[in-house]
C-alpha cells in the first residue's frame, strides 16, 4: 500500500527544526484574520467564560423545580422556555457548558497524554515496540467509537468521570497515529540525525527536539478531538450512560426533551443548538489551526483557495 | 515560402491576479511553415508556455487573450470552444513536459490513445481504433506495441511514456505539433532519441513544429528558426544560424555567452541557460521601456529605460528569406564585436 | 495480488483476535460475579448455578477465553444471562435492521457527497460551493441523535410524511420498510455525507489540477469525457477507501440513532445488554461490530487495489 493511502501519513516535513517562538505569534495573527477561525475562537472563549462564571450568568440554579411553571414556551421570563419539571432551560444550557467542556478537556487530555506518549515511543524507537504498540492501537481503533465507550462504561458504571475515561480511551489511537506519523517525518531530518550523532540523550531528544516539531499536527488533532469528545459525551449522556440526572448535561437534556417533542420542542432544540455551536467551533478552529500550523497537511480545498485559481476551469470548458 | 500553417499576430495574454493584472504575453507575432520547426526559447516565466496554451484555449477562463492566430487560415482565438475542440488533437497535437504526469495513471495506454481517435471520428469503431493505436505506438518506436496498449503508464519508463504522449499528439495526423518542454524531464540520451523521433516523424508527415524550450542545445539540434522570448515579448528572432552566430539583443547574448562550446562545434550535451544577473520582472510589474533594461549589462541607449524598442532588422545579418530581427535601439552585435576586438 | 490478499486478511484476523481479548478482558475485569449482577436480587440457586456453569465461570480466565473464542469461531457466542437465548440468535435477529440502516445511510451519504462535492469543486467559490462548504461544516458538527430528533419533529410530527420510528422487516412489506428507513438513514447519512462531501470536493479539485487533464483536453475530448474519465475516475478512487473508514463512524452513529428511532438493531441490543448487565450479549455485539468494521475495511482495501492499476502490479 502506498503511503498516500494512509490517512495520517505525514510527508517528511520541516527541516528547519527549531520552533521559533515567532512562528507561533505569526500563526496566531494569521489565525485571527480568517473569519471562520475568528468566529470559532470567539465561540470557544464565550463558552469557556460561560463555564467559568456559569452560576453568575445562569438566571436560576440547575435544578430549581417549579411544577407550576412546567413546559412553558420561550418567552420573557424564560428565554428558552422551561422543561417538564419547570426548570429554566436557559439556565440548564448555560450550566451544561461546564459539564461539556470539562468532559471534553479531561477526556482529550487523557487521549493526548497516552496517545502522544505511545506515538512518540513507537515512532522514535520503531522495530518491535512500534509493531506492538501500534497493533494495540489498531485493536482499539477497530471498535466503533461510541461502542467502545459504551463497553467501557458498562464495566465502570455510568457517570461523568467514567464517561471521561471511556472517551479518553476511545480517542487515544488517533493521537498515537498522528504523533507517530509526525515523529517519523522529523526523525529523519538532518537536525535530529546530527543531534543524535553528537550523543544527545533519547529523552532529551524526544522532549526537546522531536516533540516540538511534531506539535502542529497534534495541536490540530486536539482541537478536532475536542469536537468529537463533546459529541461523544452528549451521545453517552443521551443514552443514559454519561452525566446522571439531575446534573445539567446537554445530551441528557436532549433525551429528556425527546419525550416532550410534541408539546415542548424547545427542550430538545436549545441544548442541541448548544452542542452544534461548540462542536462547530472546535472543528473550525481545527481547520484554522491546520492551515496555519501545518500547511502541508491542509486539505487541497484550502490549498486551492490559497493559490491563485489556476486550476479553475481545467477540464470542463464551457 | 509556402502558406504558413500557423500565423500568430500580436498575441497578448492578460490575467487578473491578487497582485494586479499580469501581462504574461505582450504582442507576440510569428508564423510557422509546413515542415518547419520554430523554437521558442526563454527562461521560465517568460510567457512561452502560456503563449501556446492560449492558442488552443487551454488557459483558465479568466485569462484574457487578444490578437489572432490563424491556423490553416482560420483564427483559433475567435473560435468557439466546440470548434476549438475539433482542432485540438486533430489539426494540432500537443506534447507536454512531464511524461510522468501528463498521462492519466489509472487508464490504460490503449484507452488514452483511442479516446482521441474516437472523439474525432478518425476511426469507425473501437476495433479499428485499437489497430490504429497499435500502429501509432509502433511509429513512435515502442517495442511490442500491441501489448503496450493494455499497460498502464507506471509500467513504462519515462522515455517510453513520452513516446506514448507523442503518439497521442500524432494520433490526429496533425498539421502542427506543439511541444512544450517535451524533453526537459528526460535523461540526456533519451532526449536525443526523442528529438530524432520527432525529426523523423516531421520529415515523414511534413508537420510544422513549435518547440518550446529553455534548452539551447535542443534548439541547435532541432530548430530551423528561433524566437527568443523575454517578459512576454519577442526580443529577437531569426534563423538558428543568424541568432546563434550573431546575437543582436543583449539578452540573447547573455544566454549564449554562457555557452561558449556552442561555437566550438563539439555539439556536447544540452545546456541550461546560465543565469544572467537578476531575475525576470514579474508580469504584474513590467518596466515601462525595454523589459530587459533592469538587468541589461549593456544599456547602450538612453531610450531603453522609458521606451519599448521595436523589433527591427539587424544590420549585417544574412540577407536570406528569413529576416533576423531584434528589439533593441542599437546594434549590440556590432557594439559587442567592437568591444571584443 | 494473492500475497496482498493473504497479508491483509491475516492482519485483520490478528486485530480481530486482539479485539476479542480486549472485549473479554473488559467484561471479566468487573468486580464481582457477572451472573449475580445480571440476575439482580431475585434469583434462585438453581438458575444461578446453571448459568454459571453454562458461562463456564468456574474455570480459570484463560480457559474461559479459549472456550469462548473457540466456540465464537464456530458461531456460538454463548447464551444471554437474561433470556437464556443463544447470543448468536439474538444478534442474527437484529442484524437485518442494522444492515438495512447502515447500507441505506451510506447510500444517502454518497448520493449527497458525490454530486455536491463535485459541483463545488467544478465551480470553486460559487454559490453552490459556499453552500456546500457551510452545510458540510455544520453537518460534521451536528450530533446524529439531535439531527434525528429534529427530523422527527419536522417530518414525522409537523408534516407527518414518515413514521417517527420503528422497523418493518423487508419481507413483511417492502414499501413500509423503505418508508420507515427514510428518516433514520437520512439522519446518519447526512452526517457521513458531510464528511464525504468535503473529501470529494478536495479530491476532485486535486484531480482537476492534474496535468493529465490538460492532455485530455488537448486531445480534443469534450467536457463530459474529460470530467468522467480524467477527473472523476481519478478523484473517486480514493473515495472508496474513505467510504470504508466512514462506515466505522457510521456504525458508531447507528448505535445512538437506533435509540432515537426505536430501531431494533444491534446498537439497541448492545445498549440493552449494558443496562441489563447481560455480558455475553454485550461481548457478542461488540465483537460483531468490530468484525464488520474490519471486514469492510479489508474488502475496501482489496477493492481499491483492484481498481487502481498502480497497486495491483
Amino acid at each position: 500500500m502506498s503511503a498516500a493511502q494512509d490517512p495520517v501519513a505525514v510527508p517528511a516535513r520541516r527541516i528547519s527544526v527549531r520552533p521559533a517562538r515567532g512562528r507561533f505569534t505569526t500563526a496566531l495573527k494569521l489565525l485571527l484574520t480568517s473569519p471562520p477561525t475568528l468566529f470559532a475562537t470567539l465561540v470557544v472563549i464565550g463558552v469557556v467564560v460561560l463555564a467559568l462564571f456559569d452560576e453568575l450568568i445562569a438566571p436560576t440554579g440547575y435544578n430549581e423545580v417549579d411544577v407550576q411553571q412546567r413546559l412553558l414556551p420561550p418567552g420573557a421570563g424564560h428565554w428558552f422556555g422551561t422543561d417538564d419539571l419547570g426548570r429554566d432551560v436557559l439556565s440548564r444550557v448555560v450550566l451544561g457548558a461546564a459539564v461539556s467542556l470539562q468532559v471534553g478537556a479531561v477526556a482529550v487530555g487523557f487521549s493526548l497524554l497516552v496517545g502522544v506518549t505511545v506515538g512518540l515511543l513507537a515512532g522514535y524507537y520503531g522495530r518491535w515496540l512500534d509493531t506492538v504498540l501500534m497493533r494495540l492501537m489498531d485493536v482499539l481503533f477497530a471498535f466503533p467509537a461510541i461502542l467502545l465507550a459504551i463497553a467501557v462504561i458498562a464495566i465502570l458504571g455510568p457517570g461523568t468521570t467514567n464517561a471521561m475515561i471511556a472517551i479518553g480511551i476511545t480517542y487515544t489511537p488517533v493521537f498515537a497515529r498522528v504523533t507517530r506519523a509526525a515523529v517519523l517525518g522529523v526523525k529523519e531530518s538532518v537536525f535530529v540525525r546530527a543531534s543524535r550523532s553528537v550523543g544527545v540523550s533519547d529523552a532529551r531528544m524526544l522532549l526537546r527536539h522531536v516533540l516540538p516539531n511534531a506539535a502542529p499536527p497534534i495541536i490540530v488533532q486536539t482541537s478536532v478531538s475536542l469536537a468529537f469528545a463533546v459529541l461523544a459525551e452528549a451521545a453517552l449522556s443521551f443514552v443514559g450512560l454519561g452525566t446522571q440526572p439531575p446534573a445539567p448535561s446537554w445530551g441528557r437534556m436532549l433525551s429528556e426533551g425527546r419525550s416532550y417533542l410534541e408539546d415542548a420542542w424547545w427542550m430538545a432544540v436549545f441544548p442541541g443548538l448548544a452542542i452544534v455551536l461548540l462542536v462547530l467551533a472546535f472543528n473550525l478552529l481545527g481547520d484554522g489551526l491546520r492551515d496555519v500550523l501545518d500547511p502541508q497537511q491542509r486539505s487541497a480545498l484550502e490549498a486551492a483557495r490559497a493559490k491563485p485559481r489556476r486550476r479553475r476551469r481545467a477540464g470542463v470548458g464551457a | 515560402m509556402s502558406e504558413p500553417v500557423l500565423a500568430v499576430e500580436d498575441l497578448r495574454v492578460r490575467m487578473d491576479t491578487p497582485r494586479g493584472t499580469a501581462h504574461i504575453v505582450n504582442g507576440l507575432s510569428y508564423s510557422v511553415a509546413p515542415g518547419e520547426t520554430v523554437a521558442v526559447v526563454g527562461e521560465s516565466g517568460s510567457g512561452k508556455s502560456v503563449s501556446v496554451m492560449a492558442l488552443l484555449g487551454l488557459l483558465p477562463k479568466r485569462a484574457e487573450v487578444t490578437g489572432s492566430a490563424r491556423f490553416r487560415g482560420r483564427d483559433l482565438l475567435a473560435m468557439r470552444e466546440r470548434e476549438l475542440r475539433a482542432v485540438r488533437g486533430d489539426g494540432v497535437g500537443m506534447v507536454f513536459q512531464d511524461p510522468m504526469t501528463s498521462l492519466n495513471p489509472v487508464l490504460s495506454i490503449g484507452r488514452q490513445l483511442t479516446e482521441g481517435l474516437l472523439a474525432h471520428r478518425r476511426v469507425s469503431g473501437k476495433k479499428e481504433a485499437r489497430e490504429r493505436a497499435a500502429q501509432l505506438l509502433a511509429d513512435v518506436g515502442l517495442p511490442d506495441p500491441r501489448a503496450a496498449l493494455d499497460r498502464f503508464p507506471h509500467e513504462l519508463s519515462g522515455g517510453m511514456r513520452q513516446r506514448v504522449v507523442i503518439a497521442i499528439a500524432l494520433a490526429g495526423d496533425p498539421a502542427l505539433l506543439i511541444a512544450d518542454e517535451a524533453t526537459t524531464a528526460l535523461d540526456v540520451t533519451v532526449q536525443a532519441q526523442i528529438l530524432d523521433l520527432v525529426e523523423r516523424l516531421q520529415a515523414e508527415h511534413a508537420t510544422a513544429v513549435v518547440w518550446i524550450t529553455h534548452d539551447l542545445g535542443v534548439v541547435a539540434g532541432i530548430a530551423d528558426r528561433v524566437l527568443v522570448m523575454y517578459g512576454g515579448r519577442c526580443v529577437e528572432d531569426g534563423t538558428v544560424d543568424d541568432v546563434f552566430e550573431r546575437p543582436a539583443h543583449p539578452y540573447t547574448q547573455g544566454l549564449l555567452g554562457s555557452l561558449p562550446q556552442l561555437h566550438d562545434g563539439d555539439g556536447g550535451g544540452p545546456r541550461e541557460l546560465v543565469a544572467i544577473g537578476g531575475t525576470p520582472p514579474p508580469p504584474t510589474d513590467l518596466p515601462p521601456g525595454c523589459v530587459f533594461w533592469p538587468r541589461c549589462p549593456v544599456r547602450g541607449d538612453e531610450r531603453c529605460a522609458g521606451e519599448q524598442p521595436p523589433l527591427t532588422a539587424v544590420g549585417g545579418g544574412g540577407g536570406g528569406p528569413v529576416p533576423h530581427r531584434a528589439a533593441t535601439f542599437y546594434d549590440a552585435a556590432r557594439d559587442a564585436g567592437e568591444v571584443g576586438s | 495480488m494473492t500475497g496482498l490478499v493473504l497479508r491483509r486478511t491475516l492482519q485483520s484476523v490478528v486485530v480481530l483476535l486482539g479485539v476479542s481479548v480486549v472485549v473479554f478482558a473488559l467484561v471479566h475485569l468487573v468486580d464481582g460475579d457477572p451472573v449475580r449482577l445480571a440476575l439482580g436480587t431475585r434469583f434462585d440457586q438453581e438458575t444461578y448455578e446453571a448459568l454459571r456453569e453454562r458461562a463456564g465461570l468456574d474455570q480459570p480466565l484463560v480457559v474461559q477465553y479459549l472456550q469462548w473464542i473457540s466456540s465464537a469461531v464456530t458461531g456460538d457466542l454463548g447464551v444471554s444471562f437474561r433470556s437464556g437465548e443463544p447470543v448468536t440468535a439474538l444478534i442474527l435477529e437484529r442484524l437485518p435492521a442494522t444492515l438495512s440502516l447502515a447500507g441505506a445511510s451510506i447510500l444517502v451519504a454518497l448520493l449527497i457527497a458525490v454530486p455536491l462535492g463535485t459541483a463545488s469543486a467544478l465551480r470553486p467559490r460559487s454559490v453552490v460551493d459556499a453552500a456546500g462548504t457551510v452545510l458540510s461544516q455544520i453537518g460534521i458538527s451536528v450530533p446524529e441523535f439531535w439531527m434525528g430528533i429534529m427530523l422527527i419533529l419536522l417530518f414525522a410530527g409537523t408534516l407527518g410524511w414518515f413514521p417517527a420510528g420503528g422497523y418493518v422487516p423487508l419481507s413483511d412489506d417492502p414499501l413500509q420498510w423503505a418508508r420507515a428507513l427514510v428518516l433514520p438513514a437520512v439522519t446518519t447519512g447526512l452526517v457521513s455525507g458531510s464528511v464525504l462531501t468535503r473529501f470529494t470536493r478536495s479530491s476532485v479539485l486535486e484531480a482537476l489540477g492534474a496535468e493529465h487533464v490538460r492532455t485530455a483536453r488537448a486531445k480534443g475530448l469534450g467536457p463530459r469525457a474529460v470530467l468522467n474519465w480524467h477527473v472523476l475516475r481519478n478523484a473517486l478512487l480514493p473515495l472508496v477507501t474513505v467510504t470504508g473508514v466512514q462506515l466505522a463512524y457510521l456504525l458508531s452513529g447507528v448505535v445512538v440513532v437506533e435509540i432515537v428511532f426505536a430501531w431494533p438493531g444491534l446498537g439497541q441490543l448492545a445498549l440493552q445488554a449494558v443496562q441489563a448487565r447481560d455480558y455475553p450479549v454485550l461481548q457478542g455485539a461488540v465483537l460483531l461490530f468490530a468484525f464488520v468494521f474490519l471486514l469492510v475495511n479489508l474488502v475496501v482495501d482489496l477493492l481499491y487495489s483492484k481498481l487502481d492499476p498502480r497497486i495491483s502490479a
